[in-house]
């Protein structure tokens, strides 16, 4: 059935993929063989030097020979939209890497970038999988190499407990997810999401799907982190070291969700019912539903409480997956629209948050609110760099965070003329509710005077800085100009395929 | 041109941030040349400007076509009026903060993106833009106060952030509503306002969005952020707050709200009417019992702001004309007195309470502070000859047609202001007592002996204000014929139908 040729296009459709598992096993090597015996800050230059290269041509392959259609087999599907999440996923993980700072968990510099590149193909077949068990395989890879990626700092007992409830949570929803597609395929014989979407439609409601719908929704929302689903975060993000949670908030949440609109809007089209203001009919949509409702409120006020920085942008994190949830009910372009461009800017605010926070706290020792104190006089790029993060995640213009933001809500407001109102005012209720608790961040960066004089310089890699000046422009320039990104996001929604 | 108003302030942010200017002087330089830029831009278009009444493009484009946004400046009499109110307040508001030592970069920095942003505001006629200026001035404000500020600041601050945005939140709901509604893919203000949205949908989004801009006109009862915000705020960020932030929100009313809901406006003028009154006449009470002088002033830019509210619910021709003259006049003498309070009384006594004051005898150590503050309240209290005097009596005219009781109503607020207004000149400046005092006292009670003398800066910006308030209040007609034309525009026929004038 499948030929010569097809193997050709399969390889060509997966070059990305490819290029990333290669860099994972040089990189491995080039451990092994050499940089062993350097010394620790050349170790790590030359191991971070191997996987940007190798994630640069991984990069330049999605460029040079765009793949569009879909494999044999119908396992692989890549669209253009598809093609402009991958990239933002490639440079997701190449900027997560860059945040990589010396510490003590630095004798595994080689594992690391390794298991990183996992990650990230783990995250790419995600993008791509059409297939209920080429997307549980990839939601696996994903999820098993950043388990490894939160524990690594072995020493650290956070870092140890952090992978521990990690690894657990995510078994049980990697098993609900599992269950929940045992029962799609029981149900109705199919395993590629566009069959198995036809059926669904095709067939009269079964209690069974129903069943299958709930796993997959408990499932997803533990990948993505949404209320009630959302326990591990906190810890994770607190526990793992910086690069890796950087990379948990973004690379991953961006697949997630990329994924979640996928299968929705096609394997379950057929059972999304319906939760608008006067038309419920059940279906994943109602459920979703309820779950955004539950994680803004939730996850804005659950962080009001926080006085740890990192704990504070886990539950921001669980908002923004509400946020985020509005975009996949809305369905259609303007909803995918939508996804792909706030799940790509959030994921730039978010690693560049870790960056600065990771700075902050390599210097005093924790991430409690004081840390930050007197940081506009000891390192006014770095505040204002922070300002610009917060200000983005609270949705503030001029920055991409805010456009992100209006085009969700617009985007979901239009489906039945104003039915999802009642979701979008409780968003907007729920975004002025973030911005006091980013602003009591900023207060001290900016307002609180320093406790002592003689604070210590902050010490930061040279590449960690370029990544978060890096990131703090992407978030100025696509919010002055997000038709820059919306616009390619559009023209590949044209193209047709997701 | 006018559009350089807001570029050169958005310019002098970047000069601030990323050349190392050194010291304050620079600084200050720099920020005085930035808006004295807008001014002169301002005043060479309203020197130019024929009232026709047609919107005047300035520069248009797409801006994310994907959504139908525009990049739209324009402007008619109205916004003119107030880019050249934003111009004197800004240029006022740096004279008056001169002697700001403390991280004068920062200062001038955020100063300027808050003086870009309401000009952008006031040029904007895409609704997405608006918006975006509307909340780009949300963040300096939240740091001016909290970082250069006095009594509690960091709550004033965090207050006034957050009301800003609940504010504009209800601004937000209602602009995506209204765009999925308008079924026109498009955010232009001067087409939205053709489209004629359905009775049941002007019922609920009229109010959510005029009290979402009018939270921060110090809409009674949501306008306890501006008394605390604007005691708390440096003088500058006092000035510029009581003089154009809070006419942002009576703006956005008219433009957004009044102007694409006139239906909603009908049914709900009489309400927000009694909203304004309430404003207007416990504004008043509450100042006449402070002892912080600058609360005084801050509720009086409630009160006085009540009639801006109650002008453009009278709906009727001489009401609004007169709400957007009072948001001129206010302005100019919100911004004059916080200047004379903050920065010529408060930095050289280092104290506001009124019941202090009186031991400093300040109307003979300070005689030119005194003198402004007399001829600032006289105008304050709405005397004929200032421009208070016109454009209250406009909006009394105005509302007395549409609901007599509440013209009543707001005369006692006027008289009520007259009382809150000589009673603190009289503590703050001439104390009967003050020379009472034993011989000994006296010299303990005035500390800082010799007083620093009222400088240049401070004169200049202190006559140039009171000029312009006598130059409206002498002679209204030319602002007046610029408003009228905007009312008789294209732009408001909606409402003109709805209205009737």
């Amino acid at each position: 059935m499948v030929n010569s040729a097809a193997y050709l296009d399969l390889a060509k459709a997966c070059l990305p993929e490819l290029a990333l598992t290669a860099t994972s096993l040089l990189v491995l090597f080039l451990d092994l063989v050499w940089a062993r015996e350097l010394e620790d800050t050349r170790r790590r230059r030359v191991l971070l030097a191997a996987f940007l290269s190798g994630g640069a041509l991984a990069l330049l392959t999605t460029f040079l020979w765009p793949f569009a259609g879909i494999a044999p087999g119908g396992m692989w599907s890549l669209g253009a939209t598809g093609l402009v999440v991958k990239q933002g996923l490639i440079v997701m993980g190449l900027l997560s890497a860059c945040l990589m700072a010396p510490g003590d968990w630095s004798e595994h510099a080689g594992e690391y970038f390794a298991v990183l590149a996992l990650a990230l193909v783990g995250m790419l077949c995600m993008a791509s999988a059409e297939h209920l068990l080429m997307i549980f395989a990839s939601v696996e890879l994903a999820s098993l190499s950043l388990y490894i990626l939160t524990a690594l700092n072995k020493g650290q007992r956070e870092s140890t407990e952090a992978g521990l409830k990690y690894f657990l949570f995510g078994g049980v929803a990697a098993a609900f997810l599992l269950y929940g597609f045992s029962l799609l395929y029981g149900a109705t014989g199919e395993m590629t999401l566009k069959a198995l979407g036809a059926k669904l439609a095709a067939g009269s409601p079964d209690p069974l799907v129903w069943v299958a719908v709930a796993m997959v929704v408990a499932g997803f929302g533990f990948k993505v982190a949404v209320v009630p689903f959302h326990w591990w975060a906190p810890d994770v993000y607190q526990g793992a070291p910086a690069a890796s949670a950087a990379l948990i908030a973004s690379g991953s949440k961006v697949a997630s969700f990329w994924l979640m609109l996928k299968f929705m809007g096609s394997g379950l089209a057929g059972a999304a019912g319906d939760g608008s203001w006067g038309h419920f009919v059940s279906g994943w949509m109602p459920l979703l539903a309820g779950v955004a409702a539950l994680s803004m409120v939730m996850g804005n006020i659950a962080a009001l409480g926080q006085s740890s920085v990192r704990r504070l942008l886990a539950f921001s994190a669980v908002s923004h997956g509400g946020y985020l949830l509005l975009g996949i009910l809305a369905q259609g372009e303007q909803g995918a629209a939508s996804v792909v461009f706030y799940s790509l800017v959030y994921g730039f605010s978010s690693i560049g948050a870790f960056g600065v926070v990771s700075f902050v706290e390599n210097a005093a020792g924790h991430d409690r609110f004081d840390a930050f104190t007197g940081l506009s006089k000891r390192s006014p790029v770095l505040a204002f760099s922070l300002m610009a993060l917060l200000l983005s995640l609270a949705g503030v213009p001029p920055l991409a965070g805010f456009f992100g933001k209006f085009y969700l809500f617009a985007a979901v407001a239009a489906v039945k003329p104003l039915g999802w109102m009642w979701l979008v005012s409780i968003a907007i209720a729920m975004s002025c509710v973030s911005l006091y608790y980013y602003l009591l961040v900023l207060k001290q960066a900016y307002v609180a005077a320093p406790t002592r004089e003689d604070m210590p310089p902050l010490e930061i890699p040279l590449c960690a800085r370029l990544t978060v000046l890096f990131v703090v422009v992407v978030l100025f320039v696509l919010g002055f100009f997000p038709e820059f990104l919306l616009g390619r996001i559009h023209h590949a929604l044209k193209l047709g395929v997701l | 041109m006018l559009a350089w108003t807001l570029y050169s302030a958005f310019l002098g942010v970047l000069v601030l941030m990323f050349v190392p200017v050194p010291g304050a002087r620079w600084a200050r330089g720099v920020a005085l040349a930035s808006s004295l830029t807008g001014l002169g831009i301002a005043l060479l278009e309203a020197v130019k400007f024929k009232p026709a009444g047609e919107l005047i493009t300035i520069q248009k484009w797409a801006w994310i076509p994907s959504l139908g946004i525009d990049f739209h400046l324009a402007y008619d009499g109205i916004s003119l009026t107030l880019v050249l109110l934003t111009g004197i307040a800004s240029v006022a508001g740096i004279l008056f903060s001169w002697n700001v030592e403390k991280r004068p970069r920062e200062f001038f920095a955020f100063y300027l993106a808050l003086i870009g942003g309401v000009h952008g505001v006031f040029l904007s006629f895409d609704l997405f833009q608006l918006f975006v200026f509307y909340e780009i001035a949300i963040i300096p404000k939240y740091f001016l106060i909290a970082i250069w500020g006095s009594t509690n600041r960091e709550f004033g601050a965090m207050k006034l952030a957050l009301y800003s945005f609940v504010g504009s939140a209800l601004v937000l709901a209602v602009m995506v509503a209204a765009y999925v509604l308008s079924g026109s893919q498009t955010f232009s203000l001067p087409e939205l306002a053709k489209v004629g949205f359905s009775a049941d949908f002007q019922r609920w989004a009229f109010p959510v969005s005029f009290v979402g801009f009018a939270i921060l006109a110090g809409l009674w009862p949501f306008h306890t952020w501006a008394p605390t915000g604007h005691v708390a705020a440096p003088t500058a960020a006092s000035m510029l707050l009581a003089g154009v932030v809070m006419k942002l929100g009576a703006y956005g009313a008219l433009r957004v709200s009044m102007a694409l809901f006139p239906q909603g406006l009908k049914i709900w003028h009489e309400s927000i009417g009694w909203l304004a009154v309430a404003g207007i006449v416990l504004g008043a009470l509450v100042a006449l019992a402070q002892s912080d002088f600058k609360f005084v002033i801050g509720y009086s830019s409630v009160s006085h702001m009540g009639f801006v509210l109650l002008g453009l619910a009278s709906m009727n021709i001489a009401g609004l004309v007169g709400a957007v003259l009072q948001m001129f006049s206010h302005g100019i003498l919100a911004g004059l007195l916080f200047g004379v309070v903050g920065r010529m009384v408060y930095d050289r006594a280092h104290t506001r309470n009124l019941d202090e004051l009186k031991q400093l005898n300040l109307g003979r150590e300070l005689p030119f502070a005194a003198a402004t503050f007399v001829l600032a309240g006289c105008a304050s209290m709405g005397l004929p000859g200032f421009s208070g005097f016109v454009a209250e009596l406009q909006v009394l005219m105005g509302a007395w047609k549409r609901f007599p009781w509440m013209a009543i109503a707001a005369g006692l607020g006027i008289v009520v202001g007259a009382a809150y207004t000589l009673r603190a000149m009289q503590r703050a400046f001439f104390a009967a007592d003050a020379g009472v005092l034993a011989p000994g006292t006296t010299e303990s009670a005035a500390p800082h002996d010799p007083w620093e003398p009222i400088s240049c800066a401070e004169k200049l910006g202190a006559v140039s204000l009171l000029a312009i308030s006598i130059a409206i209040g002498l002679y209204p007609a030319w602002m007046m014929i610029w408003i009228q034309s905007a009312f008789d525009g294209a732009f408001f026929a909606g409402l003109r139908k709805v209205v009737g004038w």
